[in-house]
């Protein structure tokens, strides 16, 4: 089975120049032109040896094993931070995929998805977060929902803030939740407006 | 007749395993069913309602993060949410033997300023510190508190030695599915509603609920000043 990592990294991954490794880190491997080329579409792999301290910025797709401290600004792109990735970085991006550490912001226009045994310490300010059960997160989300009015108050769905929402709502919770024990879960209401 | 007898043996034989099989898939899934079971909450649209007050709240998750929890309350309600994961906490404390120093660690835990945060989900986290540390970070909560924010907390009504935490998982506004996993210590004691009035006496009870999966949903909002 081919396998498009081995044929797209270079065997040992050139240590880049502090010049050259921020803007363009696809010009530091230029061995691995041609399996990429075959690849069809653009897609740079850092790899695990490569250490980038600076400001990291493209116009293509890009995914790190490496470790890169400073900032990464590839607005248009995926940022793909492998099992083996390090960051300790700015992020912003159109769409990032956490497998591996983020210490610092992400700020991406699409989406957040952080994986399994991902790991993100810092702010999220992106439309759609997604967290894997297991994955590690300490900070805060934001989506600014693109859809929303600025000013208008947040929907929850199906409710009615009107409209008292005892009885009717438990059943319906009891319906949708196949294993719980609903039936016999009637609470007892002890106190109001202590 | 004996080979008719000897051939509805088998064929109960035959059928034994199978019968066998089955009871075990089903006692795997009941404990399947321990672990991940669903509850109604009497609370949690109450607490929402609480939100929904405001455009853009700032809520606080004081329990581990949850995926699903965050596309709730991000996309669909449009709360900003920080996961600030006491449990954590507390386990590092007790893994470095520092348990009795948690009363000191939670006063300097939050970064947010005083009076910032519309809504906590405390869930049960007060239910594994002691009570000294139980105070000290109730204080710390109602201090962030803004005025008429609202604060959720669960209490558990039972002793237990489990050394097991609770991801309360939101199905919807009137369900949550509770997940154990792993902790470092059990849960300290059983609060009473007067301890638990005590430990927010600067907030307001507006209800409380006794459920029968044994916790106590209790629901604060902080008096606004006149």
């Amino acid at each position: 089975m081919w396998k498009r990592d081995e044929s797209v990294k270079p065997a040992t991954p050139p240590a880049p120049s502090p010049a050259a490794a921020p803007s363009a880190p696809a010009s530091a491997a230029p061995a691995a032109s041609e399996p990429r080329a075959q690849l069809g579409r653009d897609n740079v792999n850092i790899g695990k040896s490569v250490i980038i301290k600076g400001e990291l910025s493209g116009s293509e797709d890009l995914t790190i094993e490496g470790s890169v401290e400073g900032t990464i600004d590839l607005k248009d792109n995926v940022l793909t931070i492998g099992p083996n990735g390090k960051i300790k970085a700015e992020v912003f991006a159109k769409s990032v995929v956490v497998l591996g550490e983020v210490t610092g912001n992400v700020t991406a226009s699409e989406k957040v998805d952080i994986r399994d045994n991902g790991s993100v310490d810092g702010d999220i300010a992106s439309p759609r977060v997604a967290i894997a059960e297991g994955a590690h997160f300490r900070g805060s989300v934001d989506m600014q929902r693109a859809g929303a009015k600025p000013g208008g108050k947040p929907n929850v769905p199906g409710s009615n803030p009107q409209a008292p929402q005892q009885g009717g709502q438990q059943q319906a919770g009891q319906q949708q939740g196949g294993q719980q024990q609903g039936g016999q879960q009637q609470p007892h209401r002890q106190r109001v407006g202590a | 007749m004996a080979d008719a007898t000897r051939s509805l043996t088998d064929l109960f034989g035959m059928l034994g395993p199978r019968r066998g099989t089955e009871t075990d898939a089903a006692a795997e899934l009941s404990v399947t069913n321990v672990s991940e079971a669903a509850y109604p909450s009497q609370s949690l649209h109450k607490f929402l309602r609480c939100l929904q007050s405001t455009d853009n709240p700032l809520l606080l998750d004081l329990g581990p993060v949850v995926g699903s929890n965050v596309t709730f309350f991000g996309e669909q309600l449009g709360c900003r949410i920080r996961v600030e994961d006491i449990a954590a906490d507390i386990d590092r404390h007790v893994k470095a033997g520092t348990v009795d120093q948690l009363a000191e660690f939670f006063p300097k835990r939050f970064t947010q300023d005083p009076g910032t945060v519309d809504g906590i989900l405390c869930w049960d986290v007060l239910d594994y510190v002691d009570r000294p540390a139980a105070q000290a970070l109730a204080k710390s909560l109602c201090r962030l508190l803004r005025p008429d924010g609202c604060l959720l907390g669960f209490f558990s009504t039972a002793e237990s030695a489990e050394k097991v935490y609770t991801k309360y998982v939101v199905v919807n506004q009137t369900t949550l599915r509770y997940r154990t996993y792993p902790a470092l210590r059990p849960r300290q004691r059983s609060l009473l509603n007067g301890d638990i009035i005590k430990l927010f006496k600067d907030l307001r009870v507006t209800d409380s609920f006794l459920m029968k999966s044994k916790r106590r949903e209790m629901l604060f909002r902080k008096p606004t000043s006149r």
